[in-house]
């Protein structure tokens, strides 16, 4: 096991390097000049162009500039500074994580909480009026696009019925949070209900079930131990892999409730060609996935003793 | 109150609730309590975050000039005829417009509390002009004599000297600027914020000025929280007029203009600067005479590559088959459908409000008229290929209106038209810069400073930074050359004037419409007025108790 965990870290290492050089030279062959757009419709003299290029040590090779960011990153913890405003990186990443966290970790309570006990349900009463309304409640969230959900929801609770303020304010409350956690939460909410729902249901007709009720034991541990615990393999890898997507994919949802988080810093960064910030968020979001990947790896082993790792 | 009920059946149940809101707070009118002014109210205006660090020569976009507008004051500031006022110089003179001599006023103070000075302004116009600081507004300093010293022109060259040898400072409270030439209207580029003083705590560590910028204006700095928002409040020992009638500004940063229009509704913001489109067909409705509606001087025009091949093989391209486009667009309809009103359609080169704009300076090329198109771009040899492109950048909501224009042409003459699509503004950017675009380009010009000579010269002039389309006519850069060498700023404007009208003969761009400010504020606060710039005026407004 402990050879196994360490393995897997170190895999890390490759992974990390693979993607900061990736997403490097991908930013710096995207057309457009981030010095240039500085300056916008009106312009600047060759001289001044040249003079800013060097004091942001854009006028090196590409190589050298990849070279000199690593170094930096590897020998100071520097993910260098931001080209339109100089504020370093770490600073940048700093403000919007938290946010991003917070929002991530209630949508993630949310479609946990309610998606499996949907999915319960539903499971439990395959076939019955409780799966079908589940299922058409789950197919309606599916087919809904995220800003039309967002839309209705600040139309319903902040304008008709005055429950919440709109957008989230500058204080970034949790309470603030909880609408737009459902709408990012939403979509995932009802793959997770659909996939604990067809895993219980096929899992009731298994043998160990059948024996489990044969041997007297009471409801409650049948499905909570027995038959939970069996069904939750296909949930879990969903969820594992959600958590970097509610991350790094909130773009819309961030968007509609004014929430200044990771997701509107990619699109930012992208369209000023940003590369140092973005790189450094991709790096992040990276190691949150294959942190998150090898958790839940480990679950398996607990989830299911037929699982070992060497 | 009828005319907002009525229209509360139309826009639908949402509006129902926020209309009702709406009119609830307003009741009060201003006979008790509520109506009263608050002279240290503080409000919160609608902003983004400012692009770069807060330095006087490098805020050249929106977000950062205004926060600068309030925390700096010039020599000099314009009113809205475009003439002249003073602000912290006592007197600017000149004879020839070529010397010019500032007097400052007595007993101002930077927010340190340090005294401002003939030396603050040179020091700073000093630094701002020097190469190695690479700000991006140095070049405003060109008009003065011994730039290239300061700011070679060559790539990469290192600065012969660090200041400018015509500025002299003669006391405490006068200097003297000597121009390289006249420049009848360099007492009007004053008033930008590149000119502004700056204190001596600046130059110890110019970074952390400009995270937190010490000024001489109505407000001085308070906090900026990155992203989320930024504080100015009152400066109490202001000497100037325009002292600010408020407590300060809180500017908060939205993601969307669809959100700040729904905080304005719920009264988490008081002051919008624009709107989404979204919101356009309903905003006058919803907040009734707090809705704001008023043209500024900017102006958006078609700007031609004359570099490509299609202007310039197998021979330059005759002015006429670009009068015709021009006359191909119909631009009353399309500002009035697809720009729901928030554009006004040009009918010239210079802006509005800008001194020296005269009304149908183009004539009759900026009117619709398809078969005089036609007739014109016959005569003119015929578009080459029959087929042009416009480029834009998609990000910038330019594609509605891309398309309009293109049909409008293609309906009227025949000839091929369509969009070039650009991702991004940077994009959009490079390809002029590098000379790639294939036809036409869209192109924006606000005002720098309030002369008919920024919109012209700026812009056709060969080789100004604004000139991108690498237009170039030697008649017209001599009668530039003289109109800039005239001796009064008054002779200098009817020059240009003169030049304006001529324009015609020569099609460097294709104008189509003037800019409006489309925006609005709450009942917390009166007084919001919108400047030239289009920019909100931040000490005039007066908030509620």
């Amino acid at each position: 096991m402990g050879r196994y965990v360490a393995r897997r870290l170190l895999q890390m290492i490759p992974v990390f390097l693979g993607t900061t050089f990736l997403i490097f030279f991908m930013v710096y062959s995207l057309p457009g000049d981030p010095v240039l757009g500085l300056f916008g419709d009106k312009g600047v003299d060759p001289a001044t162009l040249a003079a800013k290029r060097k004091e942001l040590g854009l006028d090196l090779p590409i190589w050298q500039q990849y070279w000199n960011y690593m170094t930096n990153i590897i020998l100071h913890f520097d993910f260098g500074n931001q080209i339109r405003n100089g504020r370093p990186v770490t600073e940048v990443l700093g403000d919007a994580f938290p946010i991003t966290l917070q929002l991530a970790a209630l949508a993630f309570a949310f479609e946990l909480i309610f998606g499996i006990g949907l999915g319960v349900i539903a499971g439990l009463k395959a076939g019955r009026l409780a799966d079908n309304a589940v299922l058409i409640f789950t197919l309606l969230i599916i087919s809904i696009p995220v800003f039309v959900l967002g839309f209705i929801i600040k139309m319903v609770f902040a304008f008709e019925l005055g429950w919440m303020a709109p957008n989230v304010s500058n204080e970034q409350k949790w309470s603030e949070l909880i609408a737009p956690a459902i709408v990012l939460g939403g979509l995932s909410l009802a793959y997770v209900a659909r996939l604990t729902r067809t895993s219980m249901a096929e899992n009731l007709r298994a043998d160990y079930m059948r024996t489990a009720i044969a041997k007297g034991l009471p409801k409650r541990r049948v499905i909570g131990v027995h038959l939970m615990r069996n069904s939750m393999i296909p949930v879990v890898t969903f969820l594992g892999t959600d958590i970097g997507a509610l991350m790094g994919g909130a773009v819309v949802t961030e968007g509609i409730f004014n929430v200044k988080g990771v997701g509107g810093l990619i699109y930012e960064s992208i369209t000023r060609r940003e590369g140092t910030t973005l790189v450094g968020l991709v790096t992040i979001l990276v190691l949150v996935y294959l942190a998150t990947s090898l958790l839940i790896d480990l679950l398996y082993a607990v989830l299911d003793p037929r699982i070992r790792y060497a | 109150m009828r005319g907002a009920k009525s229209a509360k059946w139309v826009v639908g149940a949402i509006v129902v609730a926020l209309a009702a809101t709406a009119c609830g707070g307003g009741n009060g009118g201003g006979s008790d309590a509520k109506g009263e002014v608050d002279p240290n109210g503080i409000y919160s205006m609608e902003l983004g975050e400012p692009e770069k660090l807060l330095h006087t020569g490098d805020t050249m976009e929106n977000n950062g000039s205004i926060v600068m507008d309030g925390l700096f004051s010039q020599l000099v500031d314009y009113k809205e005829d475009g003439s002249l006022e003073m602000v912290n110089a006592e007197s600017v003179t000149t004879t020839d417009s070529k010397t010019w001599t500032v007097k400052l006023k007595k007993g101002w103070t930077f927010h340190d509390g340090t005294p401002v000075t003939a030396k603050s302004y040179v020091d700073a116009w000093n630094w701002n002009a020097n190469i190695g600081n690479a700000m991006g507004l140095s070049s405003w300093f060109a008009d003065i004599k011994g730039f290239e010293a300061v700011h070679p022109e060559k790539e990469g060259a290192k600065p012969t000297s660090d200041k400018l040898t015509g500025l002299k400072v003669i006391d405490d409270t006068t200097f003297t600027i000597e121009l390289k030439g006249a420049v009848p209207a360099f007492g009007h580029k004053l008033a930008y914020i590149v000119f502004a003083p700056l204190p001596e705590s600046f130059y110890k560590n110019p970074k952390a000025a400009g995270e937190k910028p010490v000024g001489n204006g109505p407000y001085k700095f308070e906090s900026w929280d990155h992203k989320k928002q930024i504080k100015i409040v009152r400066y109490d020992g202001y000497k100037g007029a325009d002292k600010a009638k408020n407590g300060g500004v809180l500017f908060k940063n939205y993601t969307t203009l669809e959100a700040a229009y729904e905080d304005l509704k719920s009264g988490n913001v008081d002051v919008l600067r624009q709107l989404a489109p979204k919101d356009l067909p309903v905003y006058r409705q919803d907040l009734g005479d707090r809705a704001v509606d008023q043209a500024y001087s900017a102006v958006q025009t078609l700007a031609i590559a004359f570099y490509a091949d299609q202007w310039k093989k197998p021979k330059q391209v005759d002015p006429k088959v670009i009068q015709g486009l021009s006359m191909a667009i119909d631009r009353a309809t399309i500002t009035k459908t697809v720009l729901q009103g928030t554009r006004e359609p040009a009918t010239g080169w210079v802006a509005k409000g800008v001194l020296g704009f005269q009304e149908n300076a183009a004539g009759d090329v900026t009117k619709f008229d398809p078969a005089k198109a036609k007739e014109l771009i016959k005569a003119g040899g015929g578009v080459p290929n029959n087929a042009i492109t416009i480029q834009f950048n998609a990000d910038g909501g330019h594609k509605e209106w891309v398309d309009a224009v293109c049909n409008s042409i293609t309906q009227a003459t025949g000839v091929k038209c369509t969009g070039d699509s650009k991702p991004d503004f940077q994009a959009d950017l490079t390809a002029r810069k590098s000379k790639q675009v294939k036809s036409i380009y869209r192109s924006g010009w606000v005002l720098d400073y309030p002369v008919n000579s920024n919109f012209i010269s700026d812009l056709f002039r060969t080789g100004a930074a604004g000139n991108q389309g690498d237009f170039s006519n030697k008649e017209l850069d001599a009668r530039i050359a003289k109109a800039d060498s005239a001796a009064t700023l008054d002779e200098s404007v009817k020059a240009y004037q003169a030049i304006e009208k001529d324009l015609v003969n020569y099609m460097p761009s294709i104008p189509l419409w003037y800019y409006k400010v489309n925006a609005g504020f709450s009942e917390k606060v009166s007084g919001v007025k919108y400047g030239q710039d289009g920019d909100p005026i931040l000490d005039s407004v007066e908030v509620m108790k």
